[in-house]
C-alpha cells in the first residue's frame, strides 16, 4: 500500500512535549512522552499522546485515516518526528470487490483493525491531524455527539473480514486486557472518553461534551447509556450464565465444585467464545476452601448491594475503613458496575466497569485476611467480566500480585503482603526491591510509600493518555482516583501468573528452600584503588555495557524483537568458543527487551533460561522449562507431554516466551527428541515461542543433529568470534571505567597475549586481576607507582600459562631425574616411544651405577615410578601390571633434557 | 626410689612418643608450613579475600604426594579460622574426589555439609545464588577425580557460581597431577580462573637435615627440661653421625617428601623405650633396611624349595627365550631336565604336585597370565609372564638358607 502523504493545508505547529524519556541506542532515537500541536492563530494547544485514537491527514479530507497511536519518537536532532501507529480501515477504504465479504450492511462509523502488513506503521507525527476529543472543531466528523464514536469489531487482513482477535490489541501498550472475549458492537454511543478506554474491543472516540467526565462517574447516566445497549443473543446468553454462575456461587460455598454444581450454566458458557472455560478452570484451582464464609458473606454484600442499588449505606461499615477521600466516590461505582453487570452488561463504560471492580475489590478486601481469599476474588474478579463478555475492559488474569498490593496498601501489617508492587519495573529494580524487602523488613513503612510511587507511575501516564482535558482543580480529585483505577488495569496486563508467583511471594521460597544462612558481617568494600579495579574486573561484576558486540548485540535484538512483535516464533543458533560473550550479549538483549516492554514499545514476554550443564539428563530440560513456566514439578514425560500441549494450542496468555537454551550439545540424547521438540514447538501456529540455543561448535546442527532436527534449528546462526586484542583491551578499559590502574603498556600486553591465545575475556580479566595482586604484594617497593606495569602482568601471564613440567622436573629427587634418563635412554635405545618399567628399570640401574649412587630395589624403583606417574610426568598402565606396565612420557624428550640439564649446571 | 625413677623415665619417654608421632603422623599442624612462605601468603590472601570481600575465586593447589597441599590448605583454614569476623561468615565443604566419586553422591554431601539436607539435586544451585548469603569454600581434594565425573557438571556449576554474581564461593582445588588443566572441558576450563600455585619443594640436602633434626626436637614447652636437653643434644649429635647422613642422603635422592622421611623416623622413634631413651644411629639404620627392602625379595625367601625351582626354570626360560612368555608345560620340561642331569639332592615330583606349587606362584602374583580368556585354555597351556627381575631372583637366592648348592648352581649358570 501506499504511504500516507502529508497535505497542510492548515497550517499547524508541532512541538515535543516533555523530556525525552528513552534513549533508543538501537535505534539511534528519542522516544518522546507527547506532543503538541497548534493551529497557526489559535490559542489551543492541543496534546497528543500515545494510546489516543488519532486522526491522520490523508487523501479524503472528510474521512481522515484514524489510526491509534503507538509512540512518538524522534531522532537526536529533534528535527524529524514520526510516530508509531496501528492502523485503521474505514469501510471506504476497503476495496470495492471485498465489503461483500463482510455480509452485512456496516455501521456508518465503523472501522476495522488492520491486521495487514503492506502499510507502513511509521508516520510523520506532522501528518497527525489531531484527536477527536481536543480538537472537535478540527475533527472532520461531520456529526456531533453520539457519531462522533468509532467501532471496531472486526479486522481486515486484506483478504477477509476476521473477529477481532483480542491479541491484536494487546500489542497496544499499558492496558489492554489480555483476555477479551468477543469485541461488542455496542450501537450507540457511550460515553467514555475515559482513560480505560482504550480497551481493544470498542473503542470510543468520545465527544466533546464536557459532561462525559462527570457521567462517567455518576451510576445513573452510565446505566441509562447502557440500558440502550444492544446485544446479540450469544452475547446475552453468556452473560445471563455468568451472572447465574456467580449467583450460584455465591450460594454455594463450594467452589471447586461450582462449575460442577451448575453444569447447565458451564454448558452455557460453552457458547461464548474465547477462553471461558480455561478461566473457569483457574477459577477453580485458584478457589480455596477455608475463606469461604467471609468471602460469601461480602459477596452476598455487594451483590445485595447490587440487587438493590443502594447506593452505600450497606457497606458503610467497610467504608469506614477507606481512608481515602475517593473512598466514597469509589463507592458508588462499584455498585453501578454490579448493578450494571446485571442489567445491561454490554453499554456501560469501561472506566465505570475497571473502578468499580477495584472498588469490590477493596471492599472485599479489608475484610479478608487470608492471601488465598485474594486468589478466589482476583480470579471472581477476572473471571466475572470475561463472562460477561466485558472483555473490553477486562482486567487481567487473576492477578495476585495486584490483590497481594492491593492488600498491602489497606491493610500494612500483614508480612504477607510485602510484595512487589509492579512488574513493569525493571527486573534489577524488581530484584533489588525483594532483596530490599527481604532485608529491611523494619523498613516497610518507607518502602510501602516507594511502592505506591511505582506504581503510580504506570497509572499517572495511562491517565495523561486520556484525562488531558481535565484542567480544574476538582477534577484533579478524580484524576487521582482514576490513577488509582488505571493503575490496576494499567499494570495488569504485565502480571502473569507464574512469574506473578515468584515475584509475590519472595519469601515463600525463602523458606521452602533452604538457603545458605546469609553472613552475618557484611561484605568490606574495596578500599584502594587496586581493590577497586579488582572488582570491578571480576568476571561476574555486570559491566554497564557490552563493548565489542555491538553488532551481534543487534542482530539478536532484532531478531527477538521482531518475533515478540510479531507475535510468531523462531529458532536462533548462537555459536563461539568459550568467553566470547553470548551468554552476557543474549541477557544483555532480553534485559534491553524487558526494558521496551516496560515501556510498553513491545508486548510483554516470558524469558526463560535453561542450561545444558546444569541438569543431569538432557530430558530435565522438560521439567525446567515447565517448572519456570507455569511452576509445576512433575516428571520428565509428564512434563513433556504438558509443554507439547502448551505450545500446540493457543496459550491461555498471548505472550511470547523467549527461551535460552544454554550449552545445547548437552541436550543431545540418542533420538535427539528433546531438540527436536525444542526446535519444533517454535514452528507450532500458537506456540508463539523464540528459542536463543548457544554452543560452542559452529557447525553443531551439521556434526550432530539428524537432518529432520538441524532443519527445524533452520539457518538463523551467529557465530561469536573471539575478541581481538582491541576488542579485549577496549572491554578492560570499560570494565575498568577511569580507574586508574593500569599501564597503557600493560593492559595491551595481557590483551595481546590473550587474543593470540584463546580470545577468552574471561582469561584476560583474570589475567588482569592477578596481575593487581602482584602489584599489590610488590607495592612495598619505594620505586612502585601504584599502577600495574609490565613486570606485573608478565608475572601474572607467566603463573598462567607457563608449564610447570619443567620446574616440576627440576625439583624432582634425584632417583627420579634418573629414572627420566633411563626412560629416554631406553627409548632411544628401543626407538620407540614406549618400554615396559622392566626395561627401564635395567638402564636406571645401569645409570645410578655410572652416577656412583647406590642402586635401588625394584621396589624403591616402582615407587620413584609410580610417583612420576601420579604427576603425569610419565604416563603409565594400571599398576597391578606391576614390571610389566608401559612407560611412556607425558614431556617431550627435548624438555626433559633441558630441565635435567638446567639442574646439573 | 628406682622404680620410681624408672616409672618418670616410663612417662617421659611415652610422652616424647606421644609428641613426635603426633608430628610424624600428621595428627597435629606445624607451626607454619616449611618453604612454602609465599604460596602461603598467596593462598591465605585469596581466601582472605573471599571471606572478608565476598569475592569469588577458584584455585588449584598443584603438587607432588607429599609435598605439603593439604598442609598448606588446613594451615591456611586456621589462620583464616581466627580472624574474628571471618570465623562464624565462611562455610568450608570438604570433598574428596576418592569419596565422592559421582556428582550425586558430591550434592549430597554438599548439601550435608552446609546443612541443606532436606534440598535435593540442583536446587543446590538455585539457593547459592543469594548473593547476601556467606562465603562457602568448596574443598575438592583430588581435584582431578572430579574431573572424571560425566559432563563435568559439578564443576562447570561449581565454577560457573564462582564467575556470576551469587553467592560469593572460592573453590579449591588440590591435585597431584601437573596437566588437570588439560582434563577440564573447555567450557569449565574457561571458567576456571588459572590461578594454580605450585608446591614444587626445591629442598637442598641441608634444608633436609635441619628439618630432620626440627622435626625429632622437643618442643620448647616440654615439661622435663633436663630430659629435654638430653633429648636435643642426642638428636644434634644423630645427625651429625655420617652413617645417619648417608642414610638420610639415600632418602633424600629417592624423595624429597615429608611423607616417606616421617615413615622413616617413626620406625625410629618406635625403637625408643624407658631403658634406651634416645634415638641412635643403628635404630635409624635398621629404620632404613626395613623402608628399603625389597618385597618380592622378601616373598620368595618364604618360597619352597620346589617353586624356587621352578622360578630358576622360569628365568632360564626367559634367558632363552627373551622375555617371551611361557606356560606351565614349558616350566615343568625344564624342570625335569634340571632334574634328570643336574639333581641331586631333589627328588621328582609328580605333575600335580608341580602344578599345585606353579598355581601358587601365580596366587602369590609371582607370574601373571597373559591371556584374558582363561577358561578355553588348560591350565598347563595357559600363557605366563615371570614379575620378577633377574637381580631379584639371584639376591633371594644368596639369603636362601639352606638352599641346596646345586640349584644355586643351575640358577647361575647360563641357559639352564
Amino acid at each position: 500500500m501506499v504511504r500516507y502523504f502529508t497535505r497542510l493545508r492548515v497550517r499547524r505547529i508541532y512541538k515535543w512535549g516533555g523530556r525525552p524519556y528513552i534513549f533508543d541506542r538501537k535505534l539511534k532515537s528519542y522516544g518522546f512522552e507527547y506532543l503538541n500541536m497548534s493551529v497557526e492563530g489559535q490559542e489551543a494547544v492541543t496534546t497528543v499522546t500515545p494510546g489516543q485514537y488519532i486522526l491522520i491527514e490523508g487523501n479524503d479530507d472528510e474521512y481522515p485515516f484514524v489510526a491509534k497511536l503507538l509512540k512518538f519518537f524522534g531522532d537526536e536532532s529533534h528535527k524529524q518526528k514520526k510516530a508509531l501507529v496501528q492502523w485503521f480501515l474505514r469501510l471506504s477504504e476497503v476495496p470495492q470487490n471485498k465489503k461483500l465479504l463482510l455480509g452485512r450492511s456496516p455501521h456508518p462509523q465503523e472501522i476495522f483493525y488492520y491486521l495487514g502488513r503492506a502499510c507502513d506503521n511509521e508516520i510523520n507525527a506532522e501528518s497527525i491531524l489531531g484527536t477527536v476529543q481536543h480538537v472537535p472543531e478540527d475533527t472532520p466528523f461531520p456529526e456531533p455527539g453520539t457519531k462522533d464514536t468509532l467501532y471496531v469489531k472486526l479486522s481486515w487482513d486484506t483478504k477477509a473480514f476476521n473477529v477481532l482477535d483480542p491479541v491484536l490489541m494487546q500489542d497496544t501498550p499499558a492496558s489492554t486486557p489480555p483476555k477479551p472475549a468477543l469485541p461488542l458492537f455496542p450501537p450507540c454511543a457511550s460515553p467514555t472518553a475515559t482513560p480505560v478506554s482504550r480497551g481493544p474491543v470498542r473503542r470510543a472516540l468520545p465527544t466533546p461534551d464536557p459532561t462525559v467526565m462527570r457521567r462517567a462517574g455518576s451510576v445513573s447516566d452510565t446505566r441509562a447509556t447502557m440500558s440502550a445497549g444492544k446485544r446479540s443473543t450469544l452475547e446475552a446468553e453468556s452473560i445471563h450464565s455468568a451472572s447465574k454462575l456467580s449467583a450460584s456461587k455465591i450460594l454455594s460455598a463450594k467452589r471447586r465444585g461450582s462449575a460442577a454444581d451448575t453444569p447447565g450454566v458451564r454448558k452455557k458458557l460453552q457458547l461464548s467464545p474465547g477462553k471461558k472455560m480455561t478461566r473457569a478452570d483457574v477459577l477453580c484451582e485458584l478457589l480455596d476452601e477455608e475463606m469461604e464464609s467471609e468471602k460469601v458473606i461480602s459477596l452476598k454484600l455487594s451483590s445485595s448491594v447490587s440487587h438493590s442499588l443502594q447506593h452505600g449505606c450497606s457497606l458503610s461499615p467497610m467504608r469506614s475503613v477507606c481512608k481515602t477521600p475517593n473512598g466514597q466516590r469509589r463507592f458508588p461505582w462499584k455498585l453501578s458496575s454490579i448493578s450494571l453487570d446485571r442489567l445491561s452488561p454490554t453499554g456501560y463504560t469501561l472506566s465505570i466497569l475497571d473502578s468499580g471492580t477495584t472498588g469490590i475489590d477493596r471492599v472485599i478486601t479489608l475484610q479478608i485476611e487470608c492471601l488465598d481469599s485474594y486468589a478466589f476474588l482476583s480470579s471472581q474478579r477476572a473471571t466475572t467480566p470475561s463472562r460477561r463478555k466485558e472483555s473490553a475492559m477486562a482486567i487481567r488474569e487473576p492477578a495476585l500480585g495486584v490483590l497481594a498490593e492491593e492488600d498491602s496498601e489497606d491493610s500494612p501489617m500483614q508480612p504477607i503482603a510485602l510484595t512487589p508492587r509492579s512488574k513493569r519495573k525493571s527486573a534489577q529494580l524488581v530484584s533489588l526491591r525483594i532483596r530490599k524487602q527481604l532485608n529491611l523488613l523494619d523498613n516497610t513503612q518507607k518502602l510501602f510509600s516507594d511502592g505506591d510511587d511505582d506504581c503510580f507511575v504506570p497509572s499517572m501516564k495511562a491517565l495523561q493518555s486520556s484525562t488531558d482535558e481535565e484542567k480544574s482543580e476538582e477534577e484533579t480529585v478524580v484524576r487521582k482516583t482514576r490513577g488509582r483505577n488505571g493503575k490496576t488495569s494499567a499494570r495488569t496486563p504485565c502480571k502473569t501468573p507464574s512469574k506473578k508467583v515468584c515475584m509475590v511471594t519472595p519469601s515463600t521460597p525463602r523458606h521452602a528452600t533452604p538457603s545458605i544462612p546469609s553472613r552475618t558481617v557484611p561484605a568490606r568494600q574495596p578500599g584502594n584503588i587496586l581493590d577497586e579495579a579488582r572488582a570491578r574486573l571480576h568476571v561476574s561484576s555486570v559491566p554497564e555495557s557490552l563493548p565489542c558486540r555491538e553488532q551481534e548485540f543487534q542482530d539478536i535484538y532484532n531478531f527477538v524483537e521482531s518475533k515478540v512483535m510479531d507475535g510468531t516464533g523462531g529458532c536462533m543458533y548462537i555459536s563461539g568458543v568459550p568467553g566470547t560473550g553470548k551468554t552476557a550479549t543474549i541477557h544483555e538483549v532480553i534485559r534491553c527487551l524487558q526494558h521496551a516492554s516496560d515501556m510498553d514499545e513491545i508486548p510483554t514476554f516470558r524469558f526463560i533460561e535453561i542450561n545444558g550443564m546444569k541438569m543431569t539428563d538432557p530430558h530435565q530440560a522438560y521439567v525446567q522449562i515447565l517448572q519456570k513456566l507455569t511452576d509445576q514439578k512433575v516428571t520428565a514425560d509428564h512434563a513433556a507431554a504438558l509443554l507439547e500441549k502448551r505450545f500446540s494450542n493457543p496459550a491461555p496468555k498471548k505472550e511470547t516466551t523467549v527461551l535460552l537454551v544454554d550449552e545445547l550439545d548437552l541436550l543431545w540424547t540418542r533420538k535427539q527428541n528433546v531438540m527436536y521438540n525444542l526446535f519444533d514447538w517454535p514452528t507450532r501456529r500458537h506456540a508463539r515461542l523464540v528459542v536463543l540455543t548457544i554452543a560452542n561448535t559452529m557447525d553443531l546442527p551439521e556434526r550432530i543433529m539428524i537432518n529432520r532436527v538441524a532443519s527445524r534449528l533452520g539457518l538463523t546462526r551467529m557465530s561469536f568470534q573471539p575478541y581481538s586484542f582491541k576488542q579485549l583491551q577496549q572491554i578492560i578499559t570499560s570494565r575498568l571505567n577511569k580507574v586508574k590502574a593500569f599501564e597503557e603498556d600493560a593492559l595491551q600486553l595481557v590483551s595481546r597475549k590473550v587474543a593470540a591465545l584463546s580470545g577468552d575475556a574471561r582469561r584476560c580479566l583474570d589475567i588482569c586481576r592477578r596481575a593487581t595482586e602482584i602489584c599489590e604484594h610488590s607495592a612495598s617497593h619505594p620505586s612502585s607507582t601504584g599502577l600495574v606495569r609490565m613486570s606485573h602482568v608478565m608475572e601474572a601471564l607467566d603463573e598462567m600459562f607457563s608449564s610447570s613440567y619443567i620446574t616440576a622436573i627440576g625439583c624432582a629427587s634425584l632417583q627420579e631425574q634418573l629414572f627420566l634418563r633411563a626412560v629416554i635412554a631406553e627409548f632411544r635405545r628401543l626407538g620407540l616411544e614406549e618400554a615396559t618399567f622392566q626395561q627401564v628399570f635395567v638402564q636406571h640401574r645401569a645409570l645410578s651405577r655410572v652416577e656412583g649412587l647406590q642402586p635401588i630395589s625394584v621396589s624403591e624403583g616402582l615407587a620413584v615410578c609410580q610417583r612420576l606417574g601420579a604427576c603425569r610426568l610419565l604416563l603409565l598402565e594400571a599398576s597391578r601390571l606391576d614390571m610389566l606396565q608401559r612407560v611412556r612420557l607425558n614431556v617431550s624428550q627435548d624438555d626433559v633434557l633441558y630441565a635435567l640439564k638446567a639442574v646439573r649446571d | 626410689m628406682c622404680t620410681l625413677s624408672r616409672q618418670r623415665k616410663g612417662s617421659i619417654h611415652e610422652l616424647v612418643q606421644m609428641i613426635l608421632r603426633e608430628r610424624f603422623c600428621h595428627q597435629r599442624l606445624p607451626e607454619k608450613p616449611v618453604g612454602m612462605e609465599s604460596q602461603h601468603k598467596h593462598l591465605l590472601e585469596l581466601l582472605r579475600r573471599t571471606a572478608v570481600h565476598g569475592e569469588s575465586n577458584s584455585v588449584l593447589i598443584v603438587g607432588p604426594r607429599g609435598s605439603g597441599k593439604t598442609m598448606l590448605l588446613n594451615c591456611v583454614l586456621r589462620e583464616l579460622l581466627e580472624v574474628k569476623d571471618v570465623n562464624k561468615n565462611v562455610l568450608p565443604v570438604h570433598l574428596n574426589g576418592l569419596l565422592q566419586t559421582d556428582d550425586r553422591i558430591a550434592l549430597k554431601e554438599i548439601t550435608r555439609q552446609l546443612n541443606l539436607e532436606n534440598v535435593v539435586g540442583d536446587k543446590v544451585f538455585v539457593s547459592v545464588k543469594e548473593s547476601s548469603s556467606r562465603p562457602v569454600l568448596f574443598i575438592l581434594d583430588e581435584f582431578d577425580l572430579f574431573a572424571h565425573h560425566k559432563n563435568q557438571t559439578l564443576l562447570y556449576n561449581l565454577l560457573d557460581v564462582s564467575q556470576s554474581a551469587q553467592a560469593p564461593v572460592a573453590v579449591i582445588g588440590l591435585t597431584c597431577r601437573l596437566d588437570v588443566l588439560e582434563l577440564l572441558e573447555k567450557r569449565v576450563k574457561s571458567r576456571f580462573s588459572h590461578r594454580q600455585i605450585h608446591l614444587l619443594s626445591s629442598l637442598s640436602f641441608i634444608q633436609y637435615l635441619d628439618n630432620v633434626r626440627s622435626q625429632l626436637s622437643l618442643p620448647q614447652d616440654f615439661p622435663d627440661t633436663k630430659f629435654y636437653d638430653e633429648w636435643n643434644d642426642s638428636i644434634k649429635t644423630l645427625c651429625e653421625d655420617q652413617s645417619v647422613v648417608d642414610v638420610l642422603q639415600r632418602h633424600y635422592n629417592s624423595s624429597k617428601d615429608f611423607r616417606s622421611l616421617h615413615l622413616l623416623l617413626m620406625l625410629a622413634l618406635s625403637r625408643v623405650s624407658a631403658s634406651k631413651p634416645a634415638i641412635k644411629p643403628t635404630d635409624l639404620l635398621e629404620a632404613s633396611r626395613v623402608c628399603m627392602v625389597d618385597s618380592k625379595a622378601n616373598i620368595l625367601h618364604g618360597l619352597s624349595i620346589l617353586e624356587l625351582c621352578l622360578i630358576i626354570a622360569m628365568k632360564h626360560l626367559n634367558d632363552i627365550y627373551e622375555g617371551e612368555p611361557f606356560n606351565f608345560q614349558m616350566v615343568h620340561n625344564e624342570f625335569k631336565k634340571f632334574l634328570q642331569r643336574k639333581s641331586h639332592s631333589i627328588h621328582n615330583f609328580d605333575k600335580p604336585v608341580v602344578m599345585k606349587a606353579f598355581e601358587h606362584l601365580q596366587q602369590l602374583e609371582l607370574i601373571k597370565s597373559m591371556d584374558s580368556s582363561t577358561a578355553k585354555i588348560q591350565k598347563e597351556y595357559q600363557l605366563m609372564k615371570l614379575l620378577l627381575d633377574h637381580s631379584q631372583i639371584m639376591e633371594a637366592l644368596q639369603k636362601y638358607p639352606q638352599c641346596p648348592t646345586d640349584v644355586k648352581q643351575w640358577a647361575m649358570s647360563a641357559f639352564g
